[in-house]
């Protein structure tokens, strides 16, 4: 655990004991099983908008607490403990990071106070294929009008405001669309770890330019990549710890199935991973925290190490509880699907080695 | 092999071929058996005629005697079959849990009277079994099963739970392990059959997270069992439900490409239209590329392993010891296939139903949530692996003490 001054501690714990009172596996299950549009909890997200977390990192005269992605970090890694389906990765990191970096001062007056109180919802359509390409992004941009076809957008179905990338005169850059421009057309995704998400099609949408070209693109994925790292982070903490418990407990041939030193092993080599994983992860945030010039690096580090390591933890979480563990009434499959789309979102493993090896001009 | 056998060979192709082709109806070209998913119910006419012929002929079971329905084929003769059927694109439309596992076992162990009972009617394909072996609490450790079974003369009443029987929800019998002496543990458990739709018997499916429900959980309460119906001994059904289990075994470690398991599109064909290819053709990315082809390089060894096990059973005088890896190594191929394509289809794999994605898709990713099931059905990849340490490898068992 990173070195927390006592305001984080605090934010925390508070965390902590929200999502264990309020929003604990079962919560997720009844939104899940609910089918409702947005794919979250619109009661669960104004408690936790109540409370300060839409507007961590957003400045203090835009309503926020100006308290930094490490802080957000903390509070996204609790939520995933219980697989919490909020826009809080979407909208309050992702978007919000957008207009606070690229933003002009009527931008940001126009959307980061609703963002900070939970009351607008913002969300990025980068991807327009199966991969994660931003540099490749087809949709135009031309005389205030934006064109193209987005998929995989996080929150797609509850956005307000989108942040979308586009091809303009100077290159591929982001650009602010209102969620009920009649230009707008979604497709609501059922997605099998069950986030809320959409296809969107842009047809002549009217649209604003943020500035800062495509390194503001790359400045705001890398915000969103370690976010939804840490957000990992807690959900393959929470599926580890799990799967600890059941080794204490579950009896075969006479004795705990935690006793055979086979998978004493397979436990301690995830124990071990998890923590390799959690330092990547909390170097970067702090590293954009910082504004480090190796922010770029440290968040393909702790996107790849996360995503590998969950793909870990969530395989054994259904191995090692066997037959149970197929269940759809067990959590297993929750964190196994779960585990898939956050490796796939925002580049995955090879994406992330890729990146990480032509910054260090491998 | 001598010449005359190779012309009775070519003969008998020539008639299988022959009458595949005045049987076999063009149309189901591709298919597989209804039985190993359902009761067939859904069957359509040309469905329905290609296994009735199939079954008259004996052929669903082909090795299988005569005098009980089977086609009384040798095994030469029966490849030759496989391969006729392969060749038109034609299926077997009986395999089924009663050819695959059960048939097998009640041949080796039943008696005449149960054989003329109830082989027959799987060769058919009109009777269908499930398999009630695990319990809640008797999973890796089957032989801990506590299904109560009170002898009442000439026959069991049985009060406990079954559960991951395949397919009670479609089946007309059960083959069951029970617990007829509580003082001992393997040699406590008999082998018996008996018909599930009987008013002590209860089936409910249960949902997986593939969204399926191939596994059933069966209650029994006051339910009977003839004891004309015990297969093996009284208290000797331990050693039938091993036999039971390697033949169950064998039949999973396909490491093939079935539905059930994900998209059986060829990886490098995903790989290339989702990841695309560079300017010299390859799949674009090297990462991903170099793990397909560790995959294929693996997946290819295990099919030469196939083969080397066929060939040195055949050849030698016992069974190869390269048939004990074939399960663990089959499934952790199933499984590591089904993750490559989820990968490969990126943010297309990762749909649940609906218009945005294709029916193959949808394949992959449910498949692909089924597939995790493969290293734990039949016995787990742990129990296996203690299985090659302790029986091949001769490696001492810590629960039996130190020395050997």
């Amino acid at each position: 655990m990173a070195v927390l001054s006592e305001e984080q501690s605090m934010l925390r714990d508070a965390a902590k004991s929200w999502v264990q009172e309020r929003s604990p596996v079962t919560a997720f299950r009844k939104m899940r099983d609910s089918g409702v549009a947005v794919g979250y909890d619109a009661d669960a997200w104004n408690e936790m908008a109540a409370m300060g977390w839409a507007g961590v990192i957003v400045p203090e005269d835009h309503g926020g607490s100006n308290f930094g992605y490490l802080s957000l970090g903390l509070v996204l890694e609790e939520l995933g403990r219980t697989l919490t389906a909020s826009p809080l990765l979407a909208s309050a990191l992702g978007a919000a990071s957008a207009l606070i970096l690229g933003g002009s001062d009527a931008q940001k007056e126009a959307w980061l106070p609703k963002i900070a109180e939970g009351a607008a919802v913002g969300a990025l359509a980068i991807d327009e294929g199966p991969h994660h390409a931003p540099d490749r992004a087809a949709a135009t941009y031309t005389d205030g009008m934006l064109s193209g076809r987005k998929v995989f957008v996080l929150e797609g179905m509850a956005a307000d405001i989108l942040v979308v990338s586009a091809r303009g005169s100077d290159g591929v850059g982001l650009y602010l669309v209102r969620g009920d421009d009649p230009g707008v057309t979604r497709n609501r995704l059922s997605l099998a770890d069950s986030r809320g998400a959409a296809n969107i099609t842009f047809s002549d949408a009217a649209a604003e330019p943020l500035s800062g070209g495509y390194e503001l693109v790359e400045k705001v994925l890398d915000r969103v990549r370690a976010g939804l790292a840490a957000e990992m982070l807690g959900s393959a903490t929470q599926a580890f710890e799990t799967t600890l418990d059941y080794l204490k407990v579950r009896v075969q041939f006479g004795q705990v199935i935690g006793s055979f030193q086979a998978l004493q092993h397979r436990a301690a080599k995830m124990f071990t991973e998890l923590e390799l994983a959690r330092s990547a992860v909390e170097a970067a945030l702090a590293a954009i925290d910082a504004d480090s010039p190796e922010t770029p690096e440290l968040v393909s580090l702790a996107k790849a190490k996360m995503g590998d390591t969950f793909h870990l933890v969530s395989n054994e979480m259904i191995q090692m509880h066997g037959g149970i563990g197929m269940t759809d009434a067990h959590d297993a499959g929750f964190y196994l699907k779960r585990a898939r789309a956050a490796e796939a979102a925002f580049g995955n493993q090879a994406f992330h080695r890729d990146r990480y090896a032509r910054i260090h001009g491998y | 092999m001598a010449d005359a056998g190779a012309t009775d060979l070519e003969a008998f192709r020539g008639e299988a071929r022959a009458w595949i082709a005045a049987n076999f109806p063009p149309s189901l070209k591709g298919g597989t058996s209804l039985l190993l998913r359902d009761d067939g119910r859904k069957a359509t006419p040309e469905q329905d005629a290609w296994r009735k012929a199939v079954g008259e002929k004996g052929w669903g079971a082909p090795s299988w005697p005569k005098a009980y329905g089977g086609g009384g084929l040798s095994r030469e003769e029966a490849g030759v079959l496989q391969q006729e059927l392969n060749r038109v694109g034609a299926y077997n439309p009986i395999i089924s849990l009663g050819t695959v596992m059960f048939g097998p076992t009640l041949l080796e162990y039943g008696t005449e009277a149960q054989k003329l009972e109830h082989i027959p009617p799987i060769v058919r394909g009109e009777v269908l079994w499930c398999q009630g072996f695990s319990e809640p609490g008797a999973g890796s450790d089957l032989a801990s099963l506590q299904m109560k079974a009170e002898d009442k003369g000439d026959h069991f009443v049985l009060n406990g739970q079954k559960i991951w029987t395949s397919g009670a929800q479609f089946a007309d019998w059960c083959f069951c392990l029970i617990r007829t002496d509580t003082s001992k543990k393997q040699d406590g458990i008999s082998f018996v059959l008996l018909p599930i739709h009987q008013p002590g018997v209860e089936v409910r499916p249960i949902p997986l997270i593939s969204g399926a429900s191939l596994f059933c959980e069966m209650f029994f309460t006051d339910a009977i069992a003839q004891k004309k119906d015990l297969v093996g001994p009284l208290n000797g059904g331990w050693a039938v439900g091993k036999r039971l289990l390697q033949h169950e075994r064998s039949g999973l470690s396909g490491g093939g490409t079935s539905t059930l398991f994900g998209t059986a599109t060829p990886l490098d064909v995903l790989a290339k239209t989702y990841v695309g290819t560079d300017e010299q053709g390859r799949i674009a990315d090297a990462d991903l590329r170099s793990r397909i082809m560790a995959y294929a390089i693996d997946m290819r060894a295990y099919q030469q392993t196939a083969t080397r096990a066929m060939l040195e059973a055949k050849s030698n005088a016992g069974p190869s010891a390269a048939i004990s890896i074939m399960k663990n190594a089959g499934a952790r191929l199933t499984k590591r296939r089904a993750d490559l394509a989820i990968e490969i289809l990126g943010s297309q794999g990762l749909g649940w139903e609906g218009a945005e994605y294709t029916d193959d898709e949808i394949i992959a990713i449910r498949g692909w949530l089924f597939g995790r099931a493969s290293t734990i059905f039949g016995g787990t990849d742990e129990v296996q692996d203690n299985i090659i340490a302790k029986r091949i490898l001769g490696l001492p068992d810590p629960a039996k003490g130190v020395g050997p």
